[in-house]
């Protein structure tokens, strides 16, 4: 383990701070000079604000030394998803669209880091407006896999994954619409939590498909997703759709919860495409939860081969309306060349959106169409609905699902350059958005090649306390997290 | 041949909220450009819809008014098209279930006369859905702004059924139901500050044909007039090329209430998509019962309602109570003052031809007049009671209009008082005018009954204007009567 800063859990360093062995100056300083470091390799940043940092951990050790230090997040590093709105801060979704946006307000999970104290960190790369698995999309840089630069760090939340994985963050927050959290994290080696659709307030995050976004946290261990969900998770009366419900101590329930567990393996989710040594490190942690007590049971969930085309109805009909405010008029790129109203529309969204997005605004506007809509918008909506009743099924046998997070580690840059191919990424992670559900991620192995597999548990609405309790007892038992990459 | 015109309107009425439909910012007319703004009104990146209930509330309110059936569920869609008026270029609106079902408007058509009332028809409304304004552009020589003060208003759409056929009735409709929305306190319905606008849907088809023929909307008809003169311009349009055999083109036509002519905006071709689907921003809202019934407690009377009672119950003319009941204001001071004074016909009378006159003249609304119902109320009673003659109470009015203070201290404080039935002082003055006018004496006994009237004059300026004239004339024929 190494006794850089960077690269210490979040629990720790609350708890160096809380002892004034450290100061979150001190902390800020090595992320700072870590980033410095590694970033020109790594390059999860779009844009960081270096002053603005220490003078938020400045503030913070002055809390601290008059004793109104606000619990484990205070003066805590975060990094923030380019999609996540921090006021005065850019805010591009790593869009030529929005590159000279700067967000006049913060977010909710924004305004709730801020208020425990975290020290707001960084821009972080992502595929545009969230749209891709391999971060290959931003229209800024294409963001590596800090355990093998060559390889992607799967996306959207490739910069919160890689930039975590790299040191260059304590923790980061990532959005996850079909697996945009859990499939970076695992191809980084880190833990990364989507919460239950409705948990944590989704104002104040651009807008890919509303009914399925989620923000949540990427960390080192369990404890930390633990503490970050605590510091983020709660009803929004700014957010219509977030859920009324009472927030535990996520933290304080990892301890309280032992299992044993019945778990639930779907072998909808083993069969073509698994990568044998993920199957393998999969194979393991059920072999581990086994010993542990736990009962292990083969569940079925008959509609998941529906997920991947339910999803992209479902999510490119939502973000073709989502996406439709980006023209040029009050805010954001505006073409040159307009002639008149149409032509500044065609010409602003033609020059300031990349390619996977204008497909997935054009597949959405298709299948809303007047004639349309029953066939795809429609019917894909009552699949949807099957595909979470098989969850629920599922869930009055088991208290959770374990499954691969991705079909494969890190593949390498430019490799998968069929869209159909890159869709095919997220098979596993798709139908816990679908079904509104909270899944984790967490380190499970490596393959062969030294790199990260992640192993996926699914857990029940709003049973976040659960799950990380679940994900924990496998942490415990493992030391995969603790390893770092080479840079 | 015949035709029958066949008309539909569309109303938009801005519902009169402290905020805006879907955030927290202040809604609101004539301030300077882009000041009533937020993140959300702008629709910057990441910004959510939050629904405004007190919107909701209101168009359930403006519902039960009209006898509409309320949805179990106010479902929110989003309406897709580009405009720079509308920032997120969707409008949020209620597509497959409007809030509100079904309902009418009652209107009366134009009397034989104007004090006799017209004829009644109830017109049958197809839905009313809440939506959100958008904003308003401005063109320049080479350029054009947005203001979007008016984005995300809170806003309902009225549509009728296609079933009016003379532009009086058009008229009558929307006068009906922009005075019921005032009294519901709906909105103000201020058409110069767009707070109603309508649109109206005009087919002519040959009488005694039941399909409907091919339609022309008519838009900015901006006053209620102007609706009335363009539909009946358009009607004459159709008329014309049907007669001449051209044949009606389906379109949106611009009528120019200014120059009375019209102009083809867009043919049907043109239609959009809207791909309308569900909003997942905003989850449905459950209208329940208990909801349903503390708005309905709080709907007032109708205007025709309240006519129909005020006429049997205060028995007073038609024409008064149509200047009373199309103001709520005006129908609750008047109610106040005829149940003080016990006297509805002459408090009707006070209030409608002095009060009314007073408070035009002074350029004040009626709820700033000193002048109140208690006032009216002593008013009528002093005249009634005979302390105060007719003439004389018009000075008091006068008086009191200023002053605001009470017709009985006025009367008191200038000894305008009527003079005492000291019938001693007025038999003298009775018989002093007789005395002083044999003609009209001789008149009177030839059976000439108006000649009594020369001798009220005398009498009065005997009296100094302070006698009674129904004890002066009392007075006078008796003792007329044993000459």
């Amino acid at each position: 383990m190494s006794d850089e800063l960077y690269f210490k859990p979040l629990t720790e360093l609350a708890a160096l701070l809380d002892t004034k062995k450290i100061s979150s100056v001190e902390l800020t300083r090595s992320v700072i000079a870590r980033t410095k470091a590694v970033d020109a390799r790594v390059r999860a940043f779009n844009s960081y604000d270096e002053a603005d940092a220490l003078a938020q951990a400045d503030e913070s050790d002055r809390r601290r030394a008059a004793g109104k230090a606000r619990g484990p997040l205070d003066g805590i590093p975060v990094g923030f998803k380019d999609v996540i709105a921090v006021a005065g801060q850019p805010l591009t979704a790593s869009s030529k669209m929005l590159a000279n946006f700067v967000s006049p307000y913060d977010a909710t999970v924004t305004q709730k880091l801020k208020h425990a104290g975290a020290v707001v960190w960084g821009r972080l790369n992502l595929d545009e407006f969230a749209m891709g698995s391999s971060t290959e999309n931003s229209a800024f840089r294409a963001t590596c896999n800090p355990w093998d630069l060559a390889r992607v760090p799967g996306g959207s939340s490739g910069g919160s994954a890689a930039s975590l994985a790299a040191g260059e963050a304590i923790a980061t927050l990532g959005s996850d619409t079909g697996g945009s959290i859990r499939q970076p994290a695992a191809l980084c080696g880190v833990v990364g939590l989507k919460p239950t659709y409705g948990l944590v307030s989704r104002y104040g995050l651009i807008a890919f498909a509303s009914s399925l976004d989620q923000i949540g946290p990427f960390t080192r261990t369990v404890e930390d997703a633990a503490v970050m969900l605590g510091g983020i998770a709660g009803h929004d009366p700014l957010d219509s759709t977030s859920y009324e419900t009472k927030i535990p101590d996520y933290r304080g329930e990892l301890k309280k919860r032992k299992g044993p567990w019945r778990l639930g393996i779907p072998k909808e989710y083993f069969g073509e495409g698994l990568d044998p040594e993920v199957g393998a490190a999969v194979e393991n942690a059920i072999a581990f939860y086994r010993e542990r007590g736990c009962e292990i049971k083969e569940v079925s969930l008959p509609h998941t081969d529906y997920g991947v085309g339910v999803y992209y109805i479902i999510a490119t009909a939502e973000c073709s309306s989502n996406l439709a405010r980006y023209d040029g008029i009050r805010y954001g790129h505006r073409s040159k060349e307009a002639r008149d109203i149409i032509d500044l529309y065609f010409k602003s969204r033609a020059e300031g959106f990349g390619a996977e997005v204008k497909r997935r605004i054009i597949l959405g506007t298709y299948v809303l169409s007047s004639g349309y809509y029953d066939a795809f918008y429609l019917r894909a909506q009552k699949v949807r609905t099957l595909i979470r009743q098989d969850f629920l099924n599922a869930y009055r046998e088991v208290d959770a699902i374990l499954t691969p997070t991705s079909p494969t580690p890190a593949f390498k840059q430019g490799e998968k350059s069929d869209p159909l191919a890159m869709y095919l990424c997220d098979v596993y992670t798709i139908g816990v958005n679908l079904a509104g559900l909270p899944g984790i991620s967490v380190p499970c192995g490596f393959s062969s090649g030294g790199l990260p597999i992640g192993l996926q548990l699914i857990g029940q609405p709003f049973q976040e306390a659960e799950l990380l309790a679940i994900a924990h007892a496998y942490e415990q038992g493992h030391d995969w997290g603790e390893r770092h990459p080479k840079l | 041949m015949n035709y029958e015109a066949v008309i539909g309107l569309e109303v938009h009425v801005q519902i009169k909220t402290a905020s805006k439909m879907f955030t927290r910012v202040a809604a609101g007319y004539g301030h300077e450009p882009n000041t009533l703004t937020d993140p959300v009104v702008l629709a910057l990146p990441g910004v959510l819809p939050v629904m405004n209930k007190a919107a909701l509330d209101a168009v359930i309110k403006a519902g039960l008014m009209l006898g509409c059936e309320i949805a179990p569920l106010c479902k929110w869609d989003r309406k897709n098209y580009f405009y720079p008026d509308s920032p997120k270029n969707y409008q949020i609106s209620q597509y497959d279930q409007p809030i509100c079902l079904g309902g009418s408007v009652e209107i009366e058509l134009p009397g034989a006369a104007r004090n006799v009332m017209g004829e009644h028809k109830r017109i049958p409304l197809t839905r009313i859905h809440l939506e959100e304004d958008v904003g308003k552009l401005n063109h320049g020589a080479s350029d054009s702004l947005v203001d979007y003060n008016r984005a995300g208003t809170p806003l309902m759409e009225i549509v009728s059924e296609p079933a009016m056929h003379a532009a009086e009735e058009a008229f009558a409709y929307l006068t009906s139901l922009r005075a019921t929305m005032i009294y519901g306190g709906i909105s103000d319905c201020d058409m110069e500050k767009g707070q109603l606008r309508c649109d109206a849907n005009i087919s002519l088809r040959p009488v005694g044909e039941t399909k409907l023929g091919i339609k022309v909307e008519l838009k900015n008809l901006n006053s209620i007039s102007f609706v009335r003169d363009g539909i009946a311009h358009e009607i004459r349009r159709q008329h014309a090329l049907l007669e001449s055999g051209g044949t009606i083109v389906q379109e949106t036509r611009d009528y120019d209430g200014q120059t009375g002519a019209s102009q083809s905006l867009r043919s049907k071709e043109m239609a959009h998509d809207y791909r309308y689907f569900p909003d997942p921003d905003l989850m449905p809202v459950k209208v329940d019962e208990v909801w349903k019934s503390r708005l309905k407690a709080e709907c007032p009377e109708l205007p025709f309602d309240k006519q129909r009672r005020f006429l049997g119950q205060y028995e007073i003319p038609y024409t008064i109570t149509s200047v009373l009941v199309w103001d709520r204001e005006l129908s609750d001071y008047f109610e106040e003052a005829a149940k003080l004074s016990g006297k509805p016909q002459a408090t009707g009378n006070w209030i409608v031809n002095d009060l009314l006159r007073e408070v035009s003249v002074a350029r004040i609304d009626l709820a700033q007049s000193k002048v109140r119902p208690a006032h009216i109320a002593e008013l009528v009673k002093l005249i009634e009671a005979g302390t105060l003659m007719n003439n004389v109470a018009r000075e008091v009015f006068a008086e009191m209009f200023t002053s605001g203070e009470m017709p009985g201290i006025i009367v008191e404080k200038k000894g305008l008082k009527a003079a005492p039935t000291d019938l001693g002082d007025l038999e003298q003055w009775c018989r002093e005018a007789i005395a002083a006018s044999p003609k009209a004496l001789a008149e009177f006994k030839a059976g000439k009954d108006s000649a009594i009237n020369a001798f009220k004059g005398p009498v009065m300026k005997a009296a100094k204007g302070k006698a009674n004239p129904k004890l002066v004339d009392e007075t006078l024929r008796k003792l007329l009567t044993v000459l």
